[in-house]
C-alpha cells in the first residue's frame, strides 16, 4: 500500500539479522527484564532460576556493590548502605526527599544542583547511579539469555511520572550504557501483553499498584491502536504503604517508642511485610516481635489499608471522568503490579467497577513482558503495522509568569507527540532578557508545582515594554519528554536559552560518569561511538538514496537534487577514510540539515497519499 | 525550517482529515482517520530511522494531534472556524456585554461557592450540571446558525459565552472532587 511508503522499517543491508530487544520494568520494590522468544514474551531468570530481581543495591566499603536478593540479606543488619526504593527519589529534590521523613531509612547529602546523594560506605551515590546499577545487573541477565550484546530496551515507568522522573530514568539508562527504545508508561505496557486488543473498539481500565507507586489508565483500543484517554494515580501510594500502616499498628501493640533506629524501623517493617504476604492466603498471622507475640486478622489488616485502597479508588473515579466516561462504560478492568495481590484490593476493584478484573498473567511480570513486545517491533524485528500506542501526557505543563502564578501551556492527558506555543512580552523598556521557569503540575501557585528547568534567554533586542514577541514553544515527544524552545519574533532573532535540569544530571555530568565506570575504557567508547556513527551515516545514505531515487525527481529541482546528490557523495567519502567519530557526526548533521526540506516534502506528499488512499478505502468499504 | 508551520499554511485541520469544514463533524470519520494519520506517522514507525525522519514524524505527529483535539472540542473548534474566517476568537479577545448572562454566570459561581451548605451537594451539582449542560449545549446551536449565516459578530459573541460554560463545567467536576475527597 502506498500510504506505508515512508514509514516501512528495514530494507536493512542484511535483512534477517536479528536483533536483540528487551523490555525493563525497573520496579520500586522489585524489577524484570523480558524478551520475546519464539514469538512469545518471557521474563528472563537469573542462574538459580529467579526472575524477579530486588531492586536493592548495597555498597560496601571498598566501593564494590552486591545487588538483588544478596543485597536485600543486608535490609536489617547495614540498612544505611543497603538501598531500596529509589525509584521514589527519582528526579527528585532534597526538599521532596526530607518530606519523605523517615520513611526511607538513609543520610542525604545535597549536591551543586539540588539533587539528593545518598552517604553511604562507598561515598556518595544518586538515586540515578543506583537505578543504573539495577539497570546493568538485568542487561547483563538478557545479553547472556539472548546470546548477545543488545540493540535497545524499552523501559517501563509509571504513568504518572513528571518529566524529571522520566528524564532521570532515561539517564540511568544511558549511565548503563542501553540504548533506550522508548520509555512506556507501565500500564500501557500490561494492555498490551494482555493483548486485548482483539475486540473492534473496548474500553480497559489499568490498576497498577506497586511497591511505592500506585497508577490508573483509561484506555481505549481498536484495532490495534492502543489510545489513553487518561492517566491519573500518586506517584508516592504503594504497597510499601501497606507495610508501613501494618508497622506501625505492630508498633503500637508492642508499645514501642515513636522514634525508632533504623535497624527497629527494618524490623517493623520486614514483620509488617511478610504479615501482609502471609493474609494473603490465610485468616490471621502470628506475628512476633522483639518479646511481644500477637495476632493480626485479615480483618484488621483490611480495616488498616481501606483508606489508601479508597485513595486510590477515588483517582480511578477522577481518570474516568478525565475520559469523559462513567463507570459501566469500561469494558475490561486489568489488575497489575505486586500489590493487587492482596485480596482487599482484588475485591474492592471489583466492587468499583462492577466487574471481574482480569490477573491472569503474574502481576509482577506482566509489565515487562508488555514492554517487550513493543521493544520487538520498534527495534525492527517485527513490522508493528498494526500495533500503535498514543500515549498522553499525565500532568500539566506550564511556565511561571508574574506573581508567582502558573501558565499552561500544555494541559494533562494531552495526547503526546505534543507541540504548542505561547508568544509572552517583555515587562520592562529596553529589556534584553527574559527568565523562563518551566514547571509541571496542576496547582495554581508556581510554588506547588514541580520545578522543571530555568532557561533564560538572551540577545532580545531593546524595545519598548510589550513590543517584543518571545514565542515559547513546548514538544514533547513519544517519550512524554519536554524541551522547550523561545525565540523573539518581531526582530525574527533567534535567540539561545540554556537548560538546566532542576534535579537531573546534565550531559557532562552522564558523559563523566560513563569514563568514571570501570566498563567503559576510553578506548571503548572511542570505538563504539566511531561505529555509531557509522551505522548512523549508513542509514542516512541508504534512506536517502532510495528516497532520491522514488521522489527526488518530482520533488527538487535542478540544482536541488544536485546539491543533495554532491552532500550524499562527501558523506559517503567521510564515512570511509575517517576514525574520527566527531568528523563524522558532523558530516551526518550537515547532510541532515541539507536533507531536511526534501523529507519534509516527501512528509508532506505522504500525507496527502495517506488521505488519498483512505479516502479510497472508504469508497471500497462503501461498496 | 518547522513543518507544521509549513503545513499550517498549506492546509486547515479539516483537510488534514479530508473532511468538509464547518460545524458538523462526524466523529466516527474523525477518529478512524486520526488513528489511520497516526498509525503511518507516528515516530514508533520510524524508530529504525535516521534522527530527521524521527524529528519530522514527531512534528508531523503533534500537528495531527493538535488537529485532532482541536475538532473534536466544540469551543476550540468553534474558535478555529472563526480563525478561519480572520476573526480572532482566542481567549479574551472578546469579552460578552450581555448583562444579563453576566449576572446568570455570577449567580452559577456564587452557587457553586456555597454548595457545601446544602443538605445533598452531590444532587445539587448535578442539578447545576445538566442546567449548564442545556445552555451550553444551546449555546453551541446558536453558534452553528450564526457561522452558517456568516455573522460573525454574533457568533464571536456566542463563542465568548461558551468558555463561560466550558469553564464553568470544568468548575463543577474540580468541586465535585473536592467535596469527595472530604
Amino acid at each position: 500500500m502506498a500510504l506505508l511508503q515512508i514509514s516501512e522499517p528495514g530494507q536493512s543491508p542484511q535483512p534477517h539479522q536479528r536483533k536483540h530487544a528487551v523490555g525493563i520494568d525497573l520496579g520500586t520494590t522489585n524489577s524484570l527484564v523480558a524478551a520475546v522468544r519464539s514469538g512469545t514474551p518471557e521474563t528472563l531468570a537469573d542462574e538459580q532460576g529467579r526472575h524477579l530481581l530486588p531492586s536493592v543495591v548495597h555498597y560496601y566499603k571498598d566501593g564494590v556493590s552486591c545487588m538483588g536478593y544478596e543485597a536485600a540479606e543486608h535490609n536489617v543488619s547495614d540498612p544505611l548502605n543497603t538501598l531500596s526504593s529509589v525509584k521514589r527519589l527519582m528526579g527528585r529534590g532534597l526538599s521532596d526527599v526530607k518530606s519523605f521523613g523517615d520513611q526511607l531509612p538513609y543520610e542525604f547529602a545535597a549536591d551543586d544542583g539540588g539533587m539528593p546523594k545518598i552517604v553511604t560506605a562507598a561515598g556518595l551515590v544518586s538515586p540515578i547511579q543506583v537505578s543504573a546499577e539495577i539497570l546493568r545487573k538485568l542487561a547483563g541477565r538478557a545479553e547472556i539469555a539472548l546470546g548477545g550484546m543488545l540493540d535497545g530496551a524499552v523501559i517501563t515507568v509509571p504513568a504518572y511520572f513528571d518529566d524529571a522522573q522520566r528524564q532521570a530514568t532515561k539517564d540511568a539508562a544511558t549511565l548503563a550504557g542501553i540504548k533506550v527504545l522508548r520509555l512506556l508508561n507501565e500500564p500501557t505496557a500490561a494492555a498490551i501483553a494482555y493483548g486485548l486488543d482483539q475486540r473492534e473498539d473496548s474500553v480497559v481500565a489499568v490498576y497498577d499498584l506497586g511497591g511505592g507507586t500506585f497508577d490508573i489508565s483509561i484506555l481505549r483500543l481498536s484495532r490495534g491502536v492502543f489510545e489513553v484517554l487518561s492517566t491519573g494515580g500518586d506517584s508516592a501510594l504503594g504497597g510499601d504503604d501497606f507495610d508501613r500502616v501494618i508497622a506501625e499498628w505492630i508498633r503500637q501493640q508492642v508499645g514501642m517508642a515513636e522514634s525508632l533506629n533504623p535497624v527497629e524501623q527494618r524490623i517493623l517493617l520486614e514483620t509488617a511485610k511478610s504479615a501482609k504476604e502471609e493474609l494473603t492466603d490465610q485468616d490471621a498471622v502470628k506475628i512476633e516481635v522483639l518479646d511481644w507475640r500477637g495476632v493480626l486478622t485479615r480483618d484488621q489488616l483490611n480495616s488498616l489499608i481501606d483508606p489508601l485502597i479508597d485513595k486510590t479508588l477515588r483517582a480511578a473515579k477522577k481518570s474516568l471522568r478525565d475520559a469523559g466516561l462513567n463507570t459501566d462504560q469500561v469494558d475490561e478492568v486489568i489488575l497489575v503490579g505486586g500489590s493487587t495481590r492482596t485480596p482487599r484490593v482484588h475485591e474492592k476493584v471489583g466492587q468499583q467497577f462492577d466487574r471481574r478484573p482480569h490477573s491472569d498473567i503474574d502481576p509482577d511480570r506482566v509489565v515487562a513482558m508488555g514492554a517487550a513486545l513493543q521493544a520487538e517491533v520498534l527495534v525492527g524485528n517485527k513490522s508493528g503495522d498494526d500495533m500503535l500506542l498514543l500515549d498522553v501526557i499525565p500532568l500539566s505543563l506550564g511556565l511561571e509568569t508574574m506573581g508567582g502564578l502558573i501558565e499552561k501551556i500544555i494541559h494533562r492527558n494531552t495526547t503526546i507527540p505534543v507541540s504548542r506555543a505561547q508568544e509572552f512580552t517583555t515587562f520592562k523598556d529596553g529589556q534584553t532578557a527574559m527568565a523562563i521557569h518551566i514547571l509541571q503540575g496542576e496547582r495554581e501557585l508556581a510554588a506547588d508545582c514541580r520545578s522543571l528547568a530555568r532557561f533564560e534567554l538572551r540577545d532580545i533586542p531593546p524595545m519598548v515594554a510589550g513590543a517584543a514577541k518571545i514565542r515559547v514553544t513546548y514538544q514533547v515527544d513519544a517519550d512524554g519528554l519536554l524541551s522547550v524552545n523561545a525565540r523573539e519574533v518581531v526582530s525574527g532573532a533567534e535567540s539561545h536559552i540554556e537548560v538546566k535540569p532542576s534535579y537531573g544530571l546534565d550531559e557532562n555530568e552522564i558523559t563523566n560518569m560513563l569514563q568514571d565506570s570501570f566498563s567503559y575504557a576510553k578506548d571503548d567508547m572511542k570505538a563504539r561511538a566511531l561505529r555509531e556513527q557509522q551505522v548512523e551515516a549508513d542509514r542516512m545514505i541508504e534512506d536517502l538514496n532510495a528516497a532520491l531515487q522514488k521522489d527526488g525527481r518530482a520533488l527538487l529541482d535542478d540544482a536541488e537534487y544536485h546539491c543533495l546528490e554532491v552532500a550524499l557523495k562527501a558523506l559517503q567519502e567521510v564515512r570511509d577514510s575517517s576514525t574520527e567519530h566527531r568528523i563524522l557526526a558532523r558530516q551526518i548533521e550537515s547532510v541532515g540539515k541539507i536533507s531536511e526540506e526534501f523529507a519534509a516534502r516527501r512528509m508532506d506528499a505522504s500525507i496527502k497519499s495517506a488521505l488519498a488512499g483512505q479516502s479510497l478505502d472508504d469508497v471500497e468499504n462503501n461498496l | 525550517m518547522d513543518l507544521s508551520t509549513q503545513l499550517l499554511t498549506k492546509e486547515n485541520f479539516f483537510q488534514l482529515f479530508s473532511l468538509p469544514p464547518g460545524w458538523t463533524v462526524d466523529r466516527e470519520l474523525l477518529d478512524s482517520r486520526y488513528r489511520k494519520l497516526q498509525q503511518t506517522f507516528h515516530p514508533d514507525r520510524f524508530s529504525t530511522k535516521g534522527d530527521v525522519d524521527k524529528r519530522l514524524a514527531m512534528q508531523t505527529t503533534s500537528l495531527i494531534n493538535q488537529a485532532y483535539d482541536t475538532l473534536k472540542s466544540p469551543l476550540k473548534r468553534a474558535q478555529y472556524l472563526l480563525e478561519l474566517e480572520h476573526v480572532d476568537a482566542s481567549q479574551e479577545s472578546h469579552i460578552t456585554s450581555d448583562s444579563h448572562f453576566l449576572m446568570q454566570q455570577i449567580e452559577f459561581r456564587e452557587a457553586l461557592g456555597d454548595i457545601g451548605d446544602n443538605a445533598d451537594p452531590f444532587k445539587t451539582l448535578d442539578t447545576m450540571r445538566t442546567d449548564a449542560q442545556r445552555q451550553y449545549l444551546q449555546l453551541q446551536n446558536d453558534f452553528q446558525a450564526q457561522h452558517l449565516a456568516a455573522d460573525y459578530t454574533n457568533a464571536l459573541d456566542t463563542v465568548a459565552k461558551m468558555q463561560f460554560f466550558a469553564k464553568l463545567l470544568d468548575e463543577i467536576e474540580l468541586r465535585e472532587e473536592d467535596l469527595e475527597d472530604l
